[in-house]
């Protein structure tokens, strides 16, 4: 049980990856990459503010604004100097990697004592639950491991209510219609350029607060942690789609926070059966890979039969 | 209200691709007045358009709308001042956008996109009304996704998104030419009573003789990246289908000649 527990905070956490995703691929069709490197940038640099002593929120809200600035960047190279978009975003992460190292000094950070937002949601289920232990339908769990995973699970409710609210937005509708049909929105006055360059910038803002609460929970920031994330957050999008079964706005934002929580379920499930955990990225970039695929091959072995034999 | 003088357009220059799209064009559109353009495939009437609109900038010449020289300006900046529909009924709408967010997005051309909400029950209001007088049965489908809509529908939403802001200037580029006879007839409708309507200078390329000689105040027949022939006012009025297919087969003997011609050099000296 507390095995599972601690997946679905894993879950919360790492959907706000899959929100960072969400904008970048769904709604630009922007394959970023820069996510690999600035979900290390907002773990390594909240972690590194941390053991400074500084307070965690700032410390968090740091890692988030570092994300933002790494978000921008790859906008920038990709409108302002017309580089490739997945280039950019390689560009972006290769250079994030040395600065990551400069900011963490060493390649792993561990958060052994002080003030962070575990121990904040540890000793608010304490208080609240009265008690070292809960009983959950019958389960004994341990009461900061719950009190944390409802504190991430509402914290990532409020971030993913502000995204929504702000998709709705003059600005936000904006946005969803530069993936859409950038014609279009050129043609209604928009800068769609700067429109690439604030939704990335968002994206990796998400990416990078993600990583800020990961490093948190996990209790190290490292600087290889990046690796794979992207596809991880591509796989919690496309089972939340799944899930919804719709591409309306609430919905799929709903869905993208699901799907990680699912995600990451699965994948703990899969580890207590015995999975070897190295073949975990092989397993999800297959997965990925077939739910690309899927509804195309599907779409053309309907029209196949569709089509009359002597056409 | 439109000045372009001496516009010059090169597609792929210095290469075996290259395109001369536009050869010099000069015109001078007053305000108010409708213009069509007609012309062969490829004769350029869809790259002075753009060229206008600031879809690339263009390699010589100068463009002037309504007192400001645009030359140099970027696309999205010309766009407060122009409004237009695309030959391809997909191209003027966000297809994952419902009808309200696109109309929405349209009502604020020109203006900053800030963090207010995009939908007033005022705009909502106005947008059913306006909706309403499609007859399309659209004002009950406001928040289904625009993409869910048949082409003659998106083109005169399209239609309505380029003029709800009330453009300098209105492009049409074969707006109807994607769409079915009843279609295409509704969406030219549309267009005729709003440009009178609202006094729209506009500009509108077609390929149908018979739009050709029935609307507007002005056409111009281009060839080869130039304009060819300009008739206005009573001339204008009295043109008719034939007499524009005539120009059609003028020009055509005309490239025929010029073809024997350059066959002709080429035997002779290659
Ligand atoms: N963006 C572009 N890139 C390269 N070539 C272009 C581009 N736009 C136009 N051209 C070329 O310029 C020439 C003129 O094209 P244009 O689209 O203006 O013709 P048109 O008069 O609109 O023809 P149609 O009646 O077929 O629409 C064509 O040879 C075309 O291939
Ligand atoms: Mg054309």
């Amino acid at each position: 049980m507390s095995l599972l527990i601690g997946a679905a905070t894993i879950g919360f956490i790492l959907s706000l990856l899959a929100l960072g995703v969400f904008l970048s691929y769904r709604i630009f069709v922007f394959p970023d990459i820069t996510a690999e490197g600035s979900i290390t940038l907002g773990a390594g640099t909240a972690a590194i503010l941390l053991v400074n002593g500084v307070n965690p929120w700032a410390a968090t809200a740091a890692g988030w604004a570092a994300g933002m600035v790494a978000g921008a960047l790859t906008g920038i190279i990709h409108t302002r100097f017309g580089v490739n978009g997945l280039l950019s975003g390689i560009l972006v992460m290769t250079a994030l990697y040395s600065i990551n190292l400069h900011i963490m000094g060493k390649s792993n950070v561990p958060l052994l004592s002080g003030e962070n937002f575990t121990t904040y949601a540890e000793r608010l289920g304490r208080s609240v639950f009265g008690g070292e232990t809960v009983n959950v339908a019958g389960w004994e769990v341990a009461a900061r491991d719950l009190s944390t995973l409802i504190v991430a699970g509402l914290f990532v409710a409020f971030i993913a209510i502000v995204l929504f609210a702000f998709l709705r937005t003059d600005l936000g509708t904006a946005m969803r219609a530069t993936g859409d049909n950038d014609q279009m929105i050129r043609a209604s006055g928009v800068n769609h350029g700067n429109m690439i360059v604030l939704g990335l910038s968002i994206s990796n803002g998400l990416v990078a607060l993600s990583g800020a609460l990961l490093a948190q929970y996990q209790g190290f920031a490292d600087v290889q942690m990046g690796i794979g994330m992207l596809v991880w957050g591509l796989a919690s999008v496309i089972i939340g789609e799944a899930l919804v079964g719709t591409r309306q706005l609430g919905y799929v934002i709903t869905g993208a926070v699901m799907g990680s929580v699912l995600f990451r379920l699965l994948v703990a499930v899969a580890l207590r059966w015995g999975v070897n955990p190295n073949d975990l990225k092989l397993i999800t970039a297959f997965f990925v890979f077939v739910a690309l695929v899927l509804p195309g091959l599907l779409e053309k072995t309907r029209q196949r039969k569709r089509k009359p034999v002597h056409a | 209200m439109l000045e372009v003088r001496g516009v010059h357009k090169t597609f792929y220059a210095g290469t075996p691709n290259e395109v001369r799209s536009l050869q010099g064009v000069t015109l001078s559109i007053a305000e108010g007045s409708f213009v069509i353009v007609i012309g062969t495939n490829g004769c350029g009437k869809s790259t002075l358009l753009n060229a206008v609109s600031g879809t690339f900038l263009v390699d010589a010449g100068t463009i002037r709308l309504d007192g400001h020289d645009i030359t140099r300006w970027p696309e999205y900046k010309r766009a407060p001042m122009i409004g237009r529909v695309f030959q391809n009924p997909f191209s003027g709408t966000s297809p994952n956008l419902t009808i309200a967010e696109n109309l929405a997005l349209a009502s604020r051309r020109g203006h900053r996109r800030g963090l207010g909400s995009i939908r007033s029950d005022k705009l909502m209001a106005e947008m059913r009304e306006r909706v309403s007088r499609l007859n399309m049965g659209l004002e009950t489908r406001l928040d289904d996704p625009i993409g869910t809509l048949s082409g003659g529908q998106r083109q005169a939403l399209t239609l309505m998104m380029a003029t709800w802001v009330k453009p300098k200037l209105l492009l049409l580029d074969e707006h109807t030419a994607a769409l079915d006879p009843k279609s295409a007839d509704q969406v030219i409708r549309l267009s005729e009573e709003e440009i009178s309507r609202a006094r729209l200078t506009s500009l509108m390329v077609t390929h149908s003789m018979q739009q050709a000689v029935n609307l507007g105040d002005r056409l111009i027949m281009m060839h080869r990246g130039r304009v060819l022939h300009d008739f206005e006012g009573a001339e204008k009025r009295r043109l008719r289908a034939a007499d524009l297919l005539a120009r059609f087969e003028e020009v055509r003997r005309a490239d025929r000649l010029d073809e024997s011609a350059a066959e002709m050099l080429r035997r002779v000296y290659v």
